[in-house]
Parts: structure tokens; sequence; C-alpha cells
């Protein structure tokens, strides 16, 4: 029993380890260590389209995360206090944003983008002062912070409302006996609760909106993101360039899954 | 202001963004699902089921993933199984959080990287040339249905851990004893007590990782090598390639409708399987 968890903590990490040992490698072919060097890294980190890719995705995981946890908590919030239809509204499109394959997201955000951007675009040229060029709604990075916002805000008031829920009632209902004003209540006594879940959503949705490929994929436009530029890199051969751009990635989701981690597990205890 | 004007403004963005972003998207799918084709590659306004029936045209995607997906959910759970019971009831309570992290990190790291990494092992210079060093030669693994369902495991097997670690977990350890001490043989206890209470984290488990499996993509993209394809890969063909947007809206409604159904068939049957049990208990 003992030996066969070993095993598949092997299997599970193994694959990840030779992506890391293969990215120090010093010769040129991807398949044969040679000595230990991080040239690699050097070679990654001053290639211009990575860095490119790289600020892009950057860019697209802290916007969207950062609004999905705003957005997010405050619907998880709001939800808390209603019943009825609206809320049973609400559940069936969180239940229906996270059960629907991210491909047919990203099929239906493209397609649908492109047919209003098609009937909006002459609109706006239409009603545009003369003289200046008129300004065109296309796919990109406002796109993709979208649709990566609309899947992200369905797992923040997952998340945030599992802590809502594990929260003592009687602690506002003892705030707003005491004359707190409703603002006032959540501001010192919810929002301090929940707080470490927000912060967990907002690293969960980071990670997530930093490796999502297949959203990316179709609604990124002329952008390039990290896993698209490293996909298309892939179809083009394994190079020792990849291992070390892979490892660097694993190693920040690793890094923000951990704090993510820490942060639930510290905010669960202390609820209690 | 009131609590019910409050609601509501707290609720606007959220609500506003899934209109925008989700509604109307997935209400254009369906809408050019019943269209034609247009020559410049958008679609023509219709109601047409032409794309429908034209679906066998892509019998092949459908058949792939209908056969890989429950086959790999299915690998899935007897790897997972195993190690999610070890955690749950044998590990050493000071080092099962941690052991359980271990197992469920790499769930949420870069996909596309751990498939890569899938690459370089499978690929002619890694376990193959293994292989060949010990004597056994001319082995072929990347772009077979065997690396694909490799690709799968790897990459969905903390997902299937994660339910049914938590339903063992739950398990009152009493049950355990009691039936041991009743006399019965670990294996008898493991069949009448463990199994039947961690069906609900199976169940979760296979449900998670299949619905996932149905809209796979990269996995088949890298280790398929264009011979193992998923419905996932012919939406990407369909809508990036060759511009068929009508047909490509007929594939995708298909494929979450297959999907809804799928997963409304299997609840049934779980819950039948919870049901027929209970009554067992009650007798």
């Amino acid at each position: 029993m003992r030996l066969y968890t070993i095993c598949v903590y092997l299997f599970l990490y193994i694959p990840i380890g030779v992506i890391a040992l293969f990215s120090f490698n010093a010769g040129r072919h991807a398949s044969q260590l040679q000595g230990f060097s991080t040239k690699w890294y050097g070679k990654a980190l001053n290639n211009p389209f990575v860095m490119d890719a790289l600020e892009t995705s950057l860019m697209v995981a802290f916007a969207s995360a950062l609004c999905a946890s705003v957005f997010g908590t405050m619907a998880a919030v709001a939800l808390q206090g209603i019943k009825g239809p609206v809320r049973a509204v609400f559940d069936l499109l969180i239940y229906v944003a996270v059960m629907i394959p991210g491909i047919v997201i990203g099929i239906a955000t493209l397609i649908g983008l492109v047919t209003v951007f098609d009937q909006l675009n002459p609109l706006i040229a239409a009603i545009w002062p003369g003289g200046f060029e008129p300004p065109k709604l296309r796919m990109g990075m406002g796109s993709l912070i979208a649709a990566h916002t609309m899947f992200l805000m369905a797992l923040v008031v997952i998340i945030v409302r599992a802590r809502l829920a594990g929260m003592d009632r009687a602690l506002t209902e003892a705030s707003s006996d005491l004359y707190a004003t409703p603002m006032g209540t959540f501001r010192q006594v919810t929002l301090p609760m929940i707080f470490p879940a927000i912060l967990a959503g907002f690293l969960l949705s980071f990670t997530f909106s930093f490796d999502d490929f297949i959203i990316a994929f179709f609604v990124a436009g002329s952008e390039t993101t990290l896993p698209i530029y490293v996909f298309s890199s892939i179809r083009r051969g394994v190079t020792p360039e990849i291992n070390a751009i892979g490892t660097m990635v694993l190693g920040v989701s690793l890094l923000m899954l951990i704090t993510a981690q820490l942060l639930l597990q510290r905010g669960g205890k202390k609820s209690r | 202001m009131t609590q019910r004007t409050r609601n509501w403004l707290l609720l606007a963005p959220a609500g506003t963004w899934f209109l925008v972003m989700l509604i109307v998207p997935l209400s254009v799918v369906f809408i050019f699902s019943f269209g034609e084709r247009a020559p410049s590659g958008g679609v023509v306004p219709a109601f047409t089921f032409e794309q429908y029936a034209n679906l066998p045209a892509r019998w092949t995607a459908f058949k792939n993933t209908m056969t890989l997906a429950p086959v790999g959910t299915l690998s899935a759970l007897v790897i997972a199984y195993p190690l999610a019971y070890f955690l749950a009831i044998k590990a050493n309570p000071k080092w099962k959080t941690i052991l359980l992290v271990l197992v469920i990190v790499p769930f949420w790291t870069s996909i596309l990287i751990r498939s890569y990494a899938w690459i370089f092992l499978l690929g002619g210079r890694g376990i193959p040339a293994l292989l060949d060093f010990v004597g056994i030669e001319g082995v072929r693994l990347i772009n077979t249905p065997f690396a694909v369902l490799v690709g799968i495991i790897y990459g969905y097997l903390p997902l299937m851990v994660f339910p049914i670690f938590v339903s063992l977990d739950k398990l009152d350890k009493r049950l355990l004893e009691a039936s041991s001490d009743l006399g019965a043989k670990p294996w008898r206890t493991f069949v009448q007590i463990t199994l039947p209470l961690s069906i609900p984290g199976i169940a979760t488990g296979c449900m998670l990782v299949f619905i996932l499996l149905m809209g796979e993509y990269l996995i088949p993209a890298l280790l398929g090598g264009g011979k193992v394809f998923f419905v996932g890969n012919a939406l990407v063909d369909l809508f990036l390639q060759s511009r068929n947007w009508a047909y490509g809206s007929a594939v995708a409604v298909t494929l979450v409708v297959v999907m809804l159904i799928t997963v409304t068939v299997y609840m049934r049957l779980i819950s039948r399987l919870g049901a027929s049990r209970e009554d067992v208990s009650i007798m």
C-alpha cells in the first residue's frame, strides 16, 4: 500500500522534475544531459516574444482576477441575504459557467462578440465626429479579460460563499444590535472574516487565468499569451528554452497555490 | 438605502457580466447552429437543421471522445482510489494534509506544461529509448491512444483523488472497528462498509473528470498528434481553420447536449444506487 502510494507520487512528480532537470541542461539537444547551465533561462528571458507574451499574460491575469474577486465577492455577499427566483437564477448561472466546457465558452465568446462588434462598429463610425478615426471594437486583451472574469467570478462566488456559510451569524447580529450601520458591520465584522477567502479566490483566479490556454486561444485576437506562445513553440519542436519557460510557469503557480492554501487554512481555523 | 436596493446594486456587475459574456454568447451559438454558412466564412441567418443533419461527418471525433472520456475516467478512478484510501485511513495524521496538498497542487498548475512533459517522456528519446536500451525495440508511444490516455490520467488524477479522499475521511472509523470486532475479514469490511460509504466521493470525482474530459482539446492535440482527436479538436478546426461557424455551432451545441444527458442519466443512476442501498440498510 505504501509502495503504491510512493509510485503514484513518483508518477505525479517525475514528469515535472524531468522538465525542471532538463531546463538546466547545457547541451543543445533537449534529451541529452550535458552539464549544468542556466543559459536557457537567460535565453528565454531575453526573447522579446516570450517577454511580450509574459507581459500580456500577467496583465490579463491581474485584471481578470481583480475584477472577478471584487464582483464575485459583491455577488456572494448579496446572495447570502436573498432567496427566491433571483437567487435561483444566479445559482443556475454560476452552475452553467462552471459546467460548460472551457472550449465552448471560448467559441461562444468569440462568435458572440464578433457578431456584436460587427453590428456596433458601423454604428460607432456613424455617430463619431468627422475628422477623427473612429475606434474599432475588436477581439484582444479586453475580450480576453472579460471572458476570464466571467468564468472566474463564478469561482470566487463559490469560494467566498462557502466562507460566508461557515461564519457565525451571531457575530453580524451582535454587531447590528450594538448599532453598527450595515456598512460598518460589513467593514468591521464580515470583511475581515471573509478576507482570506477573497484573497485565496484572487490567487486561484490569477493562476487559472495565467495558465489558461483554451479560452485565450479563441478570444485573444492578435494578442499572444504565454500559454499560446508555448503551445505554438511546442508544435515547432521541443527545445530546452520551453523547458525553462515551463519550469518558471510551474514555479510561479506553485508559489501562488501554496499561498492560497495557507490563507484558506488559516481563515478556516480562525473562524472556529 | 434599503437592503433590497443594496442587494440589487451588489448583484448588478456580476449579473451584467453573466448576461453579456455568458447568456448572449451561448444564445448566439444556439441561433447560429440553425444558420447556413456564408461564403465569406460567417453565418447567413436561416432556420435549417442542415448543420445537425451533417453531424455524422464528425462522427470519429464524437466516437473518440465518448470512448476515451469514460475509459480515462475509469482508469483515473482505479488509480486514485487506493491512494485516497491510503491518505484518508492509513496515513499518519501528521502527514495527511501535506500529502493531500501534494496530490492536488499539480491539478492547478498549467495542464499545457504538464502534457508537454509527456511529449518529452513518451517521445522517441524518452521511454522508448529506455526500453530500447533494455532490449525491447521499436516501441512507439507518442501519438497513440495510449499516450492520450496517459495524459488524461496524469492530468485529472488529482481531481479524482480529492472527492474520494473527502468521503473516506468523513467515514466514522468506529464502523471499521466494529466490523472487524464482529469477525469480518478486512476485505469484507472494505466491500460492505468502506466502499459503499465512499460512493458519493466516487460519483463526484467521476463526474468532474468526465465533464472536463468531454471538452478536452490540449491532451489529444499534444499527445495524439492529429491521429487521436476529440470533439474539442474538431471545434478548433471548424472555428479557427475552416471558419465554418454554423456547422461548428451545431457541433458545440451537440457536445453540450450530450454532456447534459450523460450527466443527468448518471446522476439518476447514482441516486437510485444510493436509494437502493438505504433500503438494504433499513432491512
